[in-house]
């Protein structure tokens, strides 16, 4: 592992290489929690899915996993969105990792690099991530619209648990980005804006791939 | 956020910032270990009336009155889940690991100091939640501190199952989102902060353990929340996750088709893995102070490293010999005894390796090493009677009986506060500059030992006889009101090791202001916070970067000027 131990520490500040790389094994350490979390919420899906319970009218055991009609146009309309976010995140990461690169060249009296031109990739990013949000609340309106409440049945209690869960991780990534971009108004280095937009970035890529998974599980495993 | 960098350059001089929101690591150490403490002293407290009540039904104890059976299992409740949370996870990880693996392994501060700062003031919140359990209607949960269902997901079950319980269950999920959050931390700055030549097997035991501990925290405490969500929507939201169809007090509740072992698998998934979590850092400072202490380096520190690694992995297959009365296939439970009696292999390895490493040493009988000694002792004796639970025809029987709180108080309860208590002789010269009073650390050792095999040695006879756990008084019963004399007996040992507790709480605060200054190494050890001054700078190092050139325990190397070599000494120091 490269890291500690390997010499390249310099005299007692760490460069930004190394904050970037210190912050990417923090997101790492993030990101395998959340992934427990899931993991543990599908086992229980699976288990809960396939219990029996006795029914004392027919004097049997019967399955009372039930159904839900979810809002698919709504769901596919969200993960649309979601992936187009992190098409602009990515974007934004990518920007924010060129001019950290250049800062060094700007910062010479006399040199210019001409206009450049932003497209404001981070708040775009913001507003489609709470599109999504907003679109997941509605997916649960309209499930309610159709009789499904959490309680509903253990299908039902589980879709809601499974989104709910996802919304909110999500929520935490949006206030990543709103921070990294006060950074910006806070006159922080760009470097240490790149940072945060380059950890936020991948994150939301996770949530992306998360979002894909738990979606494609409610398809394939009800 | 501020980095180490930051925090190098500029040492806060408010008091608010200094002490209360502090982002030093070692002042976030300090109140992990003061907030442990205070823990501690409720934890005590609440056994204290378990076992007097226990003995004498009658009692009316003051502030708390007569206690009922409904008392009775809230006070196990909070006892458990206090000992084992806010004591056992928070003193030595969140302790003495955020106080000492930055500067054992040469870093200026944790990796994300704001994030640990934040970590200690969400694990305070949680301890605020759960104690304030107590004062709300219903009073505390009944539930134990497994929480298992359907009496924890049912608010009718009982006082305490109503808002008691809910502040339970969102204490435990606050301190889940903590501990992950110390976890990162941790992982991230033993992974990226070492200092020049720290490689990985020039690491003290105890970031070995600590980095161990905080991975095992990381896949672990995730479940633990999962499994709380799911409790509190059963409690407030109508779901059947765990209960099933169920009749309380006449009455049907709305629940169907749930599975009260669904949250045994998931919260034992969790919570054998937390067993670890509160041993392993004990495991690491034994290691230290054993080599230390013994003017020996450590025997097969490899051997240390990969039986810890192999007790955190098979940590995460055993969770099942905590289900055997459940109903469990046998066949799985074949699986989960044999995995459960596999763990016998690394912890005899480490048994072995610390005697090894006591063998023909120049012992010195200090307190801290008195302590390491008596950790290893309670290991053993603790240990010894796991492979009995592991199989699933013993453990069938003695389940539900004091053997298993004999059990566990040793194996998991009283060594880790033995691992506590050494970390607390060994390092208090570094954390406060002052050496405790020796004799008074003695006394305290001694009788905290023996009170410590008078009171859980018994149970293991106890539960042999068909004792009963849980169970708030014993006369009701003929076979098991004759056991009541030996009950008496460990009741008469508590109230003497509580008491004697207090010798060390006096040492502590005497010391902390009255004790002879300490010099920068009292020890005469190796690692890396002996390098620095007593107490260390707020950068740990004074601005200066060590470079570290041999391993953590180099004592008795000969050739050498002095019989042992810091990490940070030049290379010829150990020249032969």
């Amino acid at each position: 592992m490269a890291g500690g131990g390997d010499g390249r520490r310099g005299d007692g500040g760490p460069g930004y290489g190394e904050r970037l790389r210190r912050a990417r094994l923090g997101l790492i350490c993030l990101i395998a929690p959340i992934v427990m979390l899931f993991i543990s919420l599908t086992s229980a899906y699976i288990v809960r899915q396939g219990l029996p319970m006795f029914d004392g009218a027919s004097n049997s055991y019967v399955r009372d996993w039930g159904g839900v009609n979810l809002p698919w146009v709504l769901l596919a309309i969200n993960t649309g969105v979601l992936l187009l976010s992190s098409v602009t995140i990515e974007a934004a990461r990518r920007d924010y990792a060129r001019q950290a690169a250049l800062a060094p060249v700007k910062s010479i009296p006399g040199v210019s690099l001409g206009e450049e031109n932003h497209l404001p990739w981070l708040g775009i990013t913001v507003i489609l991530g709470i599109g999504f949000l907003v679109g997941q609340g509605l997916a649960w309106r309209e499930l309610q619209n159709r009789g499904f409440f959490v309680s509903t049945n253990p299908n039902s209690s589980f879709v809601y648990l499974l989104t709910g869960a996802h919304a909110v991780h999500l929520a935490g990534g949006i206030i990543a980005l709103v921070w990294a971009a006060a950074t910006s108004l806070l006159r922080k280095p760009v470097e240490a804006r790149r940072i945060a937009v380059d950890v936020t970035a991948w994150y939301w890529h996770f949530m992306g791939l998360l979002w894909i998974y738990v979606f494609a599980f409610l398809e394939f495993a009800r | 956020m501020a980095t180490p960098a930051t925090i190098h350059a500029h040492a806060p001089q408010g008091f608010i910032r200094k002490y209360i929101f502090s982002l030093d690591h070692k002042v976030i150490g300090m109140q992990y270990f003061f907030l442990a403490l205070t823990a501690v002293f409720v934890g005590m407290f609440l056994s204290l009336l378990m076992r007097i009540h226990m003995v004498w039904p009658a009692a009316v104890l003051p502030l708390v009155g007569e206690i009922k059976p409904e008392t009775y299992l809230s006070l196990l409740t909070m006892h458990g889940t206090i000992m084992v949370f806010f004591v056992l996870t928070t003193a030595p990880q969140g302790g003495f690991g955020n106080y000492f693996l930055p500067i054992q392994i040469g870093a200026p501060d944790m990796a994300f100091p704001v994030l640990n700062m934040l970590s200690f003031w969400t694990t305070f919140v949680a301890f605020v939640v759960i104690i304030a359990a107590f004062f709300v209607t219903g009073g505390a949960p009944l539930h134990g501190w497994t929480g298992y269902p359907p009496l924890s997901a049912v608010q009718s079950a009982g006082p305490g199952e109503g808002l008691g319980a809910d502040l339970w269950i969102t204490s435990i999920a606050i301190f889940c989102i903590a501990s992950l959050m110390g976890a990162l931390n941790f992982i991230t700055t033993t992974l990226d902060l070492r200092a020049k030549g720290m490689s990985l097997m020039r690491m003290p035991l105890t970031v070995w353990s600590w980095f161990i501990t905080a991975i095992l925290g990381l896949l672990a405490f995730g479940v633990l929340l999962s499994a709380g969500i799911l409790l509190l929507m059963d409690r407030n939201l109508g779901t059947s996750f765990y209960v099933p169809l169920i009749v309380v007090n006449g009455q049907v509740l709305g629940h169907k088709g749930g599975s009260p072992l669904l949250w045994q698998h998931l919260f034992w998934f969790f919570g054998h893995p937390e067993v670890y979590i509160a041993i392993l850092p004990g495991m690491g400072v034994t290691s230290q102070i054993l080599s230390t202490f013994s003017r020996k380096p450590i025997f097969g520190y490899k051997a240390m490293v990969y039986a810890m690694l192999s007790i955190g992995l098979f940590g995460f297959m055993v969770w099942g010999h905590h289900m055997f009365m459940s109903g469990m296939s046998p066949y799985s439970a074949f699986a989960f005894s044999i995995l459960t009696m596999c763990i016998g292999v690394p912890s005899a390895i480490k048994t072995f390796n610390w005697l090894g490493t006591m063998h023909k040493g120049r012992i010195r009988f200090q307190t801290p090493m008195l302590y390491a000694i008596g950790f290893v002792s309670l290991f053993v004796s603790g240990g010894l009677s796991g492979p009995f639970l592991a199989q699933p025809v013993l453990d069938i029987q003695l389940h539900d009986t004091y053997f298993v709180v004999g059990h566990f108080h040793l194996i998991m309860g009283v060594a880790a506060i033995f691992g506590i208590f050494a970390a607390t002789y060994y390092w208090f010269p570094k954390m406060f500059g002052r050496m405790m009073n020796e004799t008074l650390g003695r006394i305290h050792f001694f009788i905290t030992l023996a009170g410590t095999y008078a009171i859980f040695m018994p149970m293991h006879y106890l539960g042999m006889a068909g004792q009963t756990r849980r169970y708030s008084q014993f006369t009701e019963v003929a076979y098991q009101a004759k056991l009541i004399p030996l009950q008496t007996f460990i009741t008469y040992a508590a109230i003497i090791t509580i008491s004697a507790q207090l010798i060390f709480v006096i040492n502590l605060f005497w010391s902390m202001f009255k004790g002879p200054k300490a010099s920068d190494n009292p020890w005469q050890s190796t690692t890396l916070e002996w390098t620095t001054a007593t107490p260390p700078p707020h950068d740990n190092f004074g601005g200066v970067t060590p470079v570290v050139n041999h391993g953590p325990y180099e004592y008795a190397v000969p050739g050498a000027p002095r019989d042992y070599v810091m990490q940070t000494d030049p290379v010829s120091a150990s020249a032969h």
